[in-house]
């Protein structure tokens, strides 16, 4: 069975031709629990979200600050396995029928198996793999497969990937370019600065043919708008999973991202 | 004029341009910090063609550090050890106390050279902490040291002495709160700051060119050890032994005997309470491939790729991955590793304290164990050189607890020495 790369690509097409940015959310598997998260999952996508990244947590996840990595933590100590990575990615795309990509870190795929991995996300329905420390160089093995599979291979730019590089990178990858708007780790920001809409420009200007989508501190339906202005998505993480920890309760912490999500949506369609 | 003590390796034989040591090593790093890492590998480099580079380097290493170390000859200590010959080399008597301030004088000239005016670290016992506030207080670059809260608690004395030395110290207080999560967020860090900032990585662990790069800074520790030996015994060591946390001290010692067939390459890992309680921190002996840290090496891990926490009474061994050319060492076969208990590392510490007047840290008290079983095996005709690669003043407060030395403190040492009594009998 192969991947749903064409659903994220018809997607994010879509958004452009709305002549608007597409929504997409980030929340870890397992967190709070496998059937929560599940849960908080599907909620981001009833809400607005247009593509949602679940993350599977690692135990040692470099490039995110304290929220996700609180949540990482949370998701660890309930036990989260790859399964349930795996029944997440199925029941929200089965759910809502969007695209549903993993994020992770690449020492839990490389000791799952990349074959076995891939064959796996792309039988549960997933649309491919965002690998933040699987730098283009070293993933010919990861991305024979994920093609074989019908899996995007996303991979990130930053504001001080050299142009030669982007050019590599773009090329290299499909589904669509993750931008990170600073450098920096995840977390929500006060304001995405001017680095966010000269890296999507550089990005385009290799002649790629990828949306580019643009992460790291947005937080708020305003950033949002502003973000939409000049990228192909917007990418927020670490916003939802605070909604969640900061929530009373879990049925007050889905109601919150589902929220969230809304008035994002509403931001990616300039009605910020 | 040649360099005397800046030698990186003149054969050039590993890693392949890609940082491959076999199959171990490369660069999986996040794309912010590509261009970062990439510089460091130009510069040094660069660097490493320039005479002049190696003047300033070799300058300091003799007037500043104090090299060559010394060889120190251990017959009574030996007497332990199967009547093998055993020689020490002396990087405790370097400046700072460790084998840990060649490599950051190296990458401190190379911050120098590449215009950045920041430097942050890692640092488990604090030795390589020290050393690189050191480095910074020298060529006044500003200083954050990452640390985990557990080691600063159990090295407090490093820690005062990085703050004297005007570096900032920041407690990790994430994850197992020891090396590994210190190594974490100074990554973080350097992400965010990386335009002024150099990363000064304190092992021959990490992205490509740092485990080559590490290396040749403390290539020089085997360098001196065997001209010192064929001086001295008139001949090459039957073993070289290290103890092995990242594996910096051991490359060093290792390095220049890899192609002397008969010296023997002894890796010592903490085995901790025991390989099979798992609480250790034998990386070569228990774990598997991985990436950590941005190369792949042997990892303590689950089944899904998860880091295991790791456990060591030293906090300088403390640490789930290893250098990845040790990875390649083991894997030809030209290296052998094996785990040293807690306990046995501890007694080793007394011991070289009471027979010889050297305390050593208890890192290289991991060495020592493992020259006493090799020793043994080697019996009376044997030579072998152990890289005490530190002094233990600073574990003076784990030490006192373990073996009961604090009159106040009798009780917790009685509850925390255990087996104290019995070792007593060994140490003379």
């Amino acid at each position: 069975m192969s991947g749903n790369i064409q659903l994220l690509t018809d997607t994010l097409a879509a958004a452009k031709s709305e002549g608007r940015s597409a929504l997409i959310a980030y929340l870890p598997a397992g967190f709070p629990t496998v059937d929560g998260g599940i849960e908080a999952v599907r909620a981001v996508l009833d809400g607005g979200a247009d593509v949602v990244e679940v993350g599977l947590p690692h135990s040692d996840p470099v490039l995110d600050g304290p929220v996700i990595q609180t949540a990482d933590d949370i998701a660890l100590r309930g036990g989260v396995r790859i399964a349930d990575v795996m029944r997440t990615v199925r029941e929200a795309h089965r759910a809502t029928g969007k695209p549903v990509l993993v994020m992770t870190y690449w020492n839990p795929i490389d000791r799952y198996g990349v074959e076995r991995f891939t064959a796996e996300l792309a039988e549960a329905g997933g649309a491919g793999c965002i690998l933040p420390d699987l730098p283009v160089q070293e993933s010919a093995l990861w991305r024979e497969h994920a093609d074989k599979h019908g899996l995007a291979t996303v991979f990130v730019v930053a504001p001080s990937s050299k142009d030669e590089r982007l050019a590599e990178i773009t090329a290299a990858g499909s589904g669509f370019v993750y931008a990170a708007s600073l450098m920096g780790v995840t977390g929500t920001r006060e304001s995405v600065g001017a680095q966010a809409r000269d890296l999507v420009e550089r990005t385009r200007a290799t002649g790629t043919g990828l949306p580019v989508c643009v992460g790291l501190g947005v937080s708020n339906p305003a950033q949002a708008a502003e973000v939409a202005g000049f990228a192909d998505g917007v990418i927020v993480g670490s916003a939802f999973v605070k909604r969640m920890l900061d929530a009373p309760d879990h049925a007050a912490g889905i109601e919150a991202v589902r929220a969230l999500a809304g008035d994002l949506a509403k931001g990616v369609r300039g009605q910020a | 004029m040649p360099s005397e003590f800046f030698i990186p390796d003149p054969e050039g034989r590993v890693p392949s341009a890609e940082g491959y040591f076999g199959a171990f090593g490369g660069k999986f790093i996040p794309e912010a910090l590509v261009a970062a890492v990439d510089e460091v590998a130009v510069e040094y480099d660069k660097a490493k063609a320039d005479p002049e580079f190696a003047r300033e380097l070799d300058d300091l290493l003799v007037n500043y550090t104090g090299r060559p170390s010394a060889l120190t000859e251990v017959p009574r200590f030996a007497e332990h050890a199967g009547g093998a010959r055993v020689f020490l080399k002396r990087e405790d008597l370097n400046h700072t106390g460790s084998h840990k301030i060649n490599n950051v004088l190296g990458q401190a000239l190379l911050t120098k050279r590449m215009g950045k005016t920041r430097v942050i670290a890692e640092t488990g016992a604090g030795q390589h902490g020290v050393a690189t506030a050191t480095a910074c207080a020298l060529f006044g670059l500003d200083c954050t040291i990452y640390m985990g809260e557990i080691d600063t608690q159990r090295q407090a004395l490093n820690v005062a002495r990085m703050r004297m030395l005007g570096a900032e110290v920041i407690a990790v207080k994430s994850g197992s709160r020891t090396l590994k999560d210190a190594i974490n967020e100074a990554f973080r860090d350097w992400v965010a700051n990386v335009d002024r900032t150099h990363y000064l990585f304190g092992t021959v662990a990490g992205p490509h060119p740092f485990p080559a790069m590490v290396r040749d800074f403390h290539r020089v520790i085997g360098v001196e050890a065997r001209r010192q030996l064929l001086e001295r015994a008139g001949r090459l060591p039957d073993a070289a032994v290290a103890c092995v946390g990242g594996g910096s001290n051991a490359i060093g010692l290792f390095h220049a005997f890899i192609p002397d067939e008969g010296v023997r390459l002894v890796g010592c890992e903490p085995a901790g309470h025991g390989v099979e309680t798992g609480e250790h921190a034998a990386t070569l002996t228990a774990g598997e491939p991985g990436i950590l840290h941005g190369s792949r090496s042997y990892v303590l891990q689950d089944d899904e790729g998860q880091i295991t926490e790791p456990y060591s009474i030293s906090a300088g061994l403390d640490y789930p991955g290893i250098g990845p050319e040790h990875a390649y060492l083991k894997d030809s076969g030209r290296g052998e590793y094996r785990a040293v208990t807690d306990d046995a590392a501890m007694q080793a510490l007394r011991l070289l304290s009471r027979t010889e007047g050297i305390i050593p840290a208890i890192e290289s008290a991991h060495a020592l164990a493992g020259a006493l079983e090799v020793g043994k095996e080697l019996g009376e005709d044997g030579l072998i050189v152990v890289n005490l690669s530190g002094r233990g003043d600073k574990d003076m407060d784990t030490a006192a607890r373990y073996f009961g030395l604090y009159d106040t403190d009798a009780e917790v040492a009685a509850d925390e020495a255990g087996g104290a009594a019995e070792i007593e009998g060994d140490a003379k």
